[in-house]
């Protein structure tokens, strides 16, 4: 950065933009006192408040401030950092604005929202914390970000619908995929299944997708492999893979988790014994070979799950429920199902026409109270019909357990080796489940099908093809860009004691012996800032939190 | 006596764990007095001891570090 600029940035020239959220903020602090307020702090040159700053005409509002009033610094004052910084630096970029210039100032998610009708005391935190931030942004020095080459080849792990939609679709646009899938043959959970919902036979349709995979020549795949060890970081990562044919090592940009979910067994619950009383699986296979002999079929939801042991729903068993109890009757008419349930999970239009024509083919459906669960002895489910206040005694030749979906008892395992976190239930976590739902908050890493949550055949081939984009957002650019927020450690000052090198989770810090300093490795380094503050000599500082920078917000309390 | 005592405290939250904990109570619209002010590290690793003396400094009655 030349001179020229960096002196451009010494006396700084500071706008506030003080957000409304339409009534999220205003409705319980007062933005225009707020906004008053900054106008008197130091530096501040403009100010302006927003209905919404992150509207299309708030970050026109932003730009246009930099250009007209020549700002130096930008701080938003509006809802959290973690899910707005992102667009509101990017936006400061647009207008040539440094984007490590701006500064947030959280005044929605800490303060207007959790200090409800207390309106005069939420207003005065606001103004306390928008100078804590001009104090801070003051201080802020323009940063140039970190770039680093990218490999074009991603590892899927896991080859069922899910892992190979991701990798049909990343083939597709000629990226190279190394496809690992732990048993002898693609297709995961729904080789078990007879149909699909949409009345497709299953195994067909991942044979047809497993054939495509194999013919098609930019995926390499490993069958009856496993991932062994995986190193590096986003664009770099080293895997190794057991195969049958000894380790293979190579080298993937991005990796796919794809690697899906098993049904319970019901062992122990409702007197399951395989015969009388057996799984959804289980009556899957006998419906596709045509074995079933029941006359008399009562079908169990929320078999082991919503309980105290699995508390979650695994939303497609109501779905299989419905489907199957369609299919026995449309082959054996004559066959009487009734469906014992807590709440119909049937979600979407076309899942919810299917349970109204179940209901018209003849399907019974009835709640039960799960405080008071079915009880199944000897050809005979009884239960407690809430509605006419009565025991009911059904009689049955097949009782079927709806079983939710588990994670695979390897999932811990895998989450360890790419260290990325699972939920409660042990499911892969995704960043955000609404924001980010297919990426892992680990950058490269990313997650699909039932893995992540149980999904129906059509969600986890979604879910990959959407993963292969998120990949391909990444990869098909030149290289990667990565946030200057790093550490740096500044060599005329650097004794060489090495005690930050213990303190660094991520192994981004080595010793350089010929100058007798500590190094930072930029590209590892994830910015925590433990080294700086380990350091004795305070050579070693976290870029854009300083500790003139923090010390300049804290001194502003 | 008499008169309420409301303690300002400084809090020096995780960006991953714990400011992220205090976006959701804002969510979830969990309450709590605004005499609570949070400020945003990289890590409760990074927190300079002189960062803790400097809020005492400037008439913090608590400081919470979290992470």
């Amino acid at each position: 950065m030349s001179k020229e600029t960096l002196a451009f940035y010494e006396e700084p020239r500071i706008g506030v933009f003080v957000c409304d959220c339409g009534s999220n903020i205003a409705g319980h602090l007062d933005c225009s006192q707020v906004a008053e307020y900054a106008e008197t702090l130091p530096h501040v040159v403009y100010v302006k408040e927003n209905l919404y700053t992150c509207s299309e005409s708030g970050i026109v509002e932003i730009q246009k401030g930099i250009k007209d009033h020549n700002l130096n610094r930008v701080v938003v004052a509006s809802c959290s950092p973690r899910t707005h910084h992102p667009l509101f630096s990017s936006s400061c970029a647009e207008a040539g604005l440094n984007p490590y210039l701006f500064e947030m100032v959280n005044i929605r998610d800490q303060c207007s929202w959790v200090h409800m009708g207390k309106r005069d005391n939420a207003t005065h935190k606001a103004k306390e914390l928008v100078r804590m931030g001009v104090a801070k942004s003051a201080g802020l020095e323009p940063q140039e970000e970190i770039e680093s080459s990218l490999i074009r080849k991603i590892l899927v792990i896991g080859g069922g619908v899910a892992g190979m939609s991701a990798a049909q679709a990343l083939a597709g646009m000629n990226l190279e995929v190394i496809l690992v899938e732990k048993s002898s043959q693609y297709g995961g959970l729904l080789r078990q299944v007879n149909t699909l919902d949409t009345g497709e036979d299953a195994l067909e349709s991942v044979q047809a997708l497993a054939g495509e995979i194999s013919t098609q020549e930019h995926i390499k795949g490993y069958l009856s492999s496993e991932v062994r060890d995986v190193s590096g970081y986003i664009g770099n990562y080293d895997v190794r893979i057991n195969t049958p044919d000894g380790e293979v090592a190579d080298k993937v940009g991005c990796i796919v988790v794809a690697t899906g979910a098993v049904s319970l067994i019901p062992e122990g619950l409702f007197e399951y014994d395989g015969k009388q009383v057996v799984s959804m699986m289980e009556l899957e296979q006998q419906l596709k070979h045509n074995d079933l002999s029941a006359k008399r079929v009562v079908f169990i939801q929320c078999a082991g799950a919503r309980n105290e042991q699995r508390e979650y729903c695994s939303r497609i068993c109501c779905m299989m429920a419905v489907k199957n109890a369609m299919l026995i009757k449309e082959k054996y008419p004559l066959t009487d199902v009734q469906v014992l349930y807590r709440d119909m999970q049937m979600y979407g239009t076309h899942k919810e026409q299917m349970l109204w024509n179940a209901r018209g083919m003849g399907v019974r459906f009835h709640v039960y109270d799960p405080a008071d669960p079915p009880r199944v002895a000897g050809g005979n489910v009884s239960f407690y019909q809430s509605v006419t206040n009565e025991e009911v005694s059904l009689e049955t030749d097949l009782t079927v357990l709806s079983t939710p979906l588990v994670p695979r008892s390897d999932a811990g395992t895998i989450a360890n080796m790419l260290r990325v976190p699972t939920d409660q239930n042990g499911f892969f976590l995704e960043a955000h489940a609404k924001l980010r739902p297919l990426d892992f908050a680990a950058d490269g890493i990313f997650v699909c099908g039932s893995g992540r949550y149980p999904a129906t055949s059509v969600e986890a081939k979604t879910q990959g093809i959407g993963v292969a984009s998120r990949v391909a957002a990444i990869l098909f650019k030149d290289k990667l860009v990565k946030s200057a927020i790093v550490a740096k450690i500044h060599p005329e000052s650097c004794v060489g004691c090495m005690a930050c090198l213990s303190m660094c989770p991520y192994e981004a810090i080595s010793y350089n012996p010929e100058l007798r300093v500590c190094e930072i490795n930029e590209i590892l380094c994830k910015g925590c800032g433990n080294c700086a503050a380990t350091c004795p000599s305070h050579s070693a500082e976290l870029k854009g939190y300083k500790a003139e920078q923090l010390l300049a917000q804290i001194g502003a309390l | 006596m008499g008169q309420e005592f409301n303690p300002k405290i400084i809090t020096f939250a995780c960006n991953w764990c714990s400011y992220a904990a205090a976006d959701l109570a804002g969510v979830s619209r969990v309450q709590y007095p605004p005499s609570m002010k949070i400020i945003r590290v990289m890590c409760s690793g990074g927190i300079n001891p002189n960062y803790i003396l400097k809020a005492f400094e400037r008439g913090a009655d608590g400081v919470l570090v979290s992470g």
